[in-house]
């Protein structure tokens, strides 16, 4: 990967100019902070795993067992995060805009998924979901649906520990959007429809992203709150973490640092190409 | 918040049916009752379940004070750090345009998408016994891993990116031409910083804040990693959790469990505070 | 403002490290780091060494506990986890310490008796009170229709002792057709509805969660179930024959010493003090086979069953040496199981 990667700023030079200072300041800072807490670190890592050599690393990359944990690694946290989104948007926007009993509550418990440790999580929901749990039980009963030691358990946990990546991305930008221009919409005879389409939900874009992606990012990493409500078992609902502690556990720090890294590579590239998509529909529907 | 005959004129012009309304407000109700309120009543009901009289136990136990203390201590050290790195970098990203921005961008997700297992192990990789700097570490006898700084250097990077993702999204939808005008009429960088901008992104802010606190607290697979387990010395509440779990106390593994979904009080308390205290402010955003 | 905040932060984050290191006077710490089931095992011990114990110049020893998979707390030490003593699951797990850091002697084993085991247990079924699926042996356990729980002998000690139960029992049956013995193996972990990372963890995915038919358990960890408020929900069923799972200790003379010779004949008397009549009383209350049966409470020891077992120096294993390369590391016939399907 290269430093000059495109942008999307269709600037000639290195940077537009800008009447605000502090570019130095706050350049500088982030650049130092970053490279201490986490670029070194990870550096760490690559070099860890390229002791291997090419032969070594590709042997492991593409070993069955490792493709299917990192397909159903990267499949459940892309199903939780589009899960995650269509209901997190949803949730911001009742959670904002509307007034009811409970709803300040309800605020309050979006927030839960991340100060409740992720084993205990995993448990509460293995708790729920098992197949002779409250849910669980119900869900094979009636729909015949197996959740508890499934891959479907699997992107419950996901979507659990996803949710308020979304929901507290969207909610601060949609609390701060003009409402004047909503008004003016309607003033004009613009359908309640348009005005969501054409007027907020450009506006909410780059949150909407930025809340997908995070909650896709931390959705493929997720080991402790999985390994409770997935059976684990090779082949069926192991995830690609559980084999890095396996590698581990082998002493094997060369395979555990190999799969980190494919997992680090493809989800930086994913992660890149949402921030680019970002840029792109900022410019797009015309903000500033 | 009490609403003017204004706000609720202007709410029925740009607002949904009732009946979209109701919908919308049952699909949220429902969908976070699945998924959040039931495994936190898990919690609860498990916490309880065997008295009030367990659960204090379990809370005045020498270990689980031990612990708050450590929590705390680390929260207190993370948070502050990430929250001077998140403005500075939210500040560069949104009021500067330059090369390679969605690529510092998806720097600063990074640690997101890293898996927390993979965090701990980095750390490992960079101060254990066989790292390059580990003897030099030994000879000066510093303990890094398996002590408090070990475990606060984890903890700042799992929630590195919190705050700075929180307010980036805020900030650009706000746009710079507040500050821009403010620069232009005289006022100092700092000036500017502190009387528009910051004012303007409180919410974000404070949920950035919020965020990265929860998940400092919460946090299990990394600082699992690198605590080393030592019982009273270094076991955070998460890593306690799991001990009195695995000691077959689960009453009292719930019961510190529900001290850390009790955050989420403590989230609802800021709220209101804040919505107290800018009530006026509020209103008057969302006439203007 | 905020800076002030930072700075003080740091100076309390400094002066926690400080006092975290600094032991009083007259008392000195040891480090014991442990597995997941000997939690109470430990705790009565301990407290039973500090308040009998004088280190020759008469301080008092405090013991502080570190538990976790067995495999990951070897690996925390070889990473630097100031451990003075190890009392792990697996002897392997004190070898691959010996061998990458050399704080421990590669000979470890002569250094106290009994290949350095205070105490062994095996392994044997938790079933369903009634046992409505009438296991009685190994071979139930690869009938169709059996949920079987057991945990990941990849993450966990306990697991491969159950691992290597079977293995024993399926090699008495088909002695010498290790192809049949694989299959047989093979046929019992596909019962298995979920590998949990710890024994611990499968304890709880079998009861409290109420999933599966028969739970591969420690035998102490079997009893401590059994003990329980709901343990009349569950019986304890012994196989025809089993291992016997010898925990191993030893004192990381590396890490102890650096302390000073009164640290090191501290860690050396604790691990001295688990053989001792005391020591051995206290082992089999909590269900761990003594090694010598007198001393413990006869009461205590009549709970244990006496079973056929083999442990992992027979020759089918030919000891953990041998034992781990083939079974468990990777590719090993463990992972050939599951590729097979």
């Amino acid at each position: 990967m290269t430093a000059t990667a495109p942008d999307g700023a269709r600037s000639f030079r290195w940077r537009r100019r800008s009447v605000l200072p502090g570019f130095g300041l706050s350049l500088g800072y982030t650049i130092v902070y970053l490279s201490l807490v986490v670029l070194i670190p990870l550096a760490g890592l690559g070099i860890r795993s390229a002791s291997l050599g090419w032969t070594q690393f590709w042997a492991i990359a593409f070993d069955p067992r490792v493709v299917q944990a990192l397909q159903l690694s990267f499949g459940a946290a892309l199903a939780a995060a589009v899960i995650n989104t269509v209901f997190g948007v949803l949730v911001a926007w009742v959670l904002v805009r509307y007034r009811f009993p409970g709803r300040r509550w309800l605020d309050a418990a979006v927030d839960l998924p991340f100060a409740l440790p992720t084993a205990v999580a995993g448990i509460a929901l293995a708790t729920l979901y098992a197949p002779n749990g409250p849910f669980g039980a119900i869900l094979d009963h009636w729909f015949g649906i197996k959740v508890g030691f499934t891959p479907l358990g699997v992107v419950m946990a996901l979507i659990f520990v996803g949710l308020p990546f979304v929901v507290r991305t969207v909610q601060p930008v949609l609390e701060e959007i003009d409402r004047e221009t909503e008004e003016v919409a309607a003033t004009l005879g613009a359908r309640r429809w348009r005005t969501i389409t054409r007027v907020i939900f450009p506006a909410l874009l780059p949150a909407i992203l930025t809340g997908f992606a995070l909650s896709f990012a931390r959705g493929v990493g997720e080991y402790g709150s999985v390994i409770f409500i997935a059976s684990n078992l090779p082949f069926q609902s192991e995830i690609a973490p559980l084999l890095i502690v396996i590698k581990l556990e082998e002493n094997n720090y060369a395979g555990a640092t190999a799969i980190a890294t494919i997992m680090l590579v493809i989800s930086f590239a994913m992660l890149f190409v949402i921030n680019l998509l970002q840029a792109w529909s900022r410019k797009w529907f015309g903000h500033e | 918040m009490s609403e003017t005959a204004q706000t609720r004129k202007v709410r029925r012009a740009i607002g949904e049916g009732p009946a979209t309304r109701i919908v919308l407000i049952m699909v949220a109700l429902v969908f976070l009752g699945l998924m959040l309120i039931a495994p936190l009543l898990v919690v609860f009901v498990e916490a309880f379940g065997r008295g009030i009289g367990v659960y204090l136990q379990a809370l005045a136990l020498p270990d689980t004070m031990a612990a708050l203390q450590l929590t705390l201590l680390v929260a207190v050290i993370a948070v502050p750090a990430n929250l001077i790195f998140g403005v500075a970098a939210a500040w560069l990203i949104t009021k500067f345009d330059f090369k390679g921005k969605s690529f510092l961008l998806t720097l600063i997700d990074l640690p997101f998408a890293v898996s927390p297992v993979v965090s701990g192990l980095i750390f490992v990789l960079l101060f254990g016994a066989n790292s390059a700097l580990g003897p030099w570490l030994e000879d000066n006898n510093i303990q890094i891993l398996y002590a408090v700084p070990g475990i606060v250097i984890a903890t700042i990077f799992i929630t590195f990116p919190f705050i700075a993702r929180e307010l980036i999204p805020l900030m650009e939808q706000q746009g710079s031409s507040e500050e821009e005008a403010a620069v232009s009429l005289g006022a100092s960088g700092w000036r500017t910083f502190f009387q528009v901008t910051l004012p303007n992104v409180k919410w974000g802010l404070l949920y950035g804040v919020l965020l990265c606190n929860a998940r400092a607290m919460g946090e299990f697979g990394a600082v699992s990693v690198v605590s080393g387990h030592i019982r009273g010395l270094t076991n955070t509440l998460p890593l306690h959790i799991e001990i009195l779990y695995n000691d077959n106390k689960a009453a009292a593994a719930f019961a510190v469990a529900s001290l850390l979904a009790m955050l989420a009080l403590v989230t609802l308390a800021v709220k209101t505070l804040l919505e107290a205290r800018f009530a006026g402010e509020i209103a008057a955003q969302r006439r203007h | 403002m905020r800076l002030t905040i930072f700075a003080l932060a740091a100076s309390v984050a400094l002066a926690a490290c400080g006092g975290q290191s600094s032991t009083g006077g007259n008392e000195i710490s040891l480090l014991n780091v442990s597995y997941d089931p000997t939690r109470e095992l430990y705790e009565e011990f301990n407290a039973d060494f500090s308040a009998t114990y004088k280190t020759p110049s008469g301080k008092t020893v405090m013991v502080n506990m570190s538990h976790g998979g067995s495999g990951k707390q070897s690996r925390s030490v070889i990473d630097g986890l100031p451990a003075d003593v190890v009392t792990l699951a697996l002897q392997n797990d004190l070898d691959v310490i010996a061998k990458e850091t050399g704080k421990i002697p590669t000979d470890w084993r002569t250094k106290l008796p009994a290949n350095s085991s205070p105490y062994t247990s095996t392994i044997v079924f938790l079933v369903r009170a009634g046992n409505p699926k009438n296991i009685r042996d190994w071979n139930d356990l690869t009938l169709p229709g059996v949920g079987v729980i057991t945990p990941n002998p990849k993450t966990s000690g306990g697991a491969r002792w159950n691992y290597l139960a079977a293995w024993a029992y399926a090699s008495k049956q088909f002695p010498g057709d290790e192809a049949k013995v694989k299959e047989f193996v093979g046929k019992l972990y596909k019962n298995v509805l979920k590998l949990d990372s710890g024994a611990r963890g499968s304890t709880v995915t079998f009861t409290q969660q109420g999933t599966g038919d028969v739970l591969i358990t420690w035998e102490n960890e079997g009893f401590l179930t059994l003990q329980e408020e709901d343990g009349p929900k569950y019986e304890m069923v012994y196989p025809s024959l089993s291992i016997r799972a010898e925990p191993p200790v030893a004192v990381v003379v590396g890490n102890a010493e650096k302390k000073g010779p009164e640290q090191l004949q501290a860690a050396e008397d604790y691990l001295k003090h688990l053989y001792s009549p005391a020591g051995q009383r206290i082992v089999a209350k909590h269900f761990y086979r003594p090694n010598d049966p007198t001393a413990a409470d006869p009461a205590d020891v009549a709970r244990f069953k006496q079973i056929e077992m083999v442990t992992v120096d027979d020759p089918i294993f030919g000891g953990w040496p041998q034992a781990q390369p083939k079974h468990f590391d990777d590719g090993g016939v463990y992972d050939q199981i599951f590729t097979a399907r």
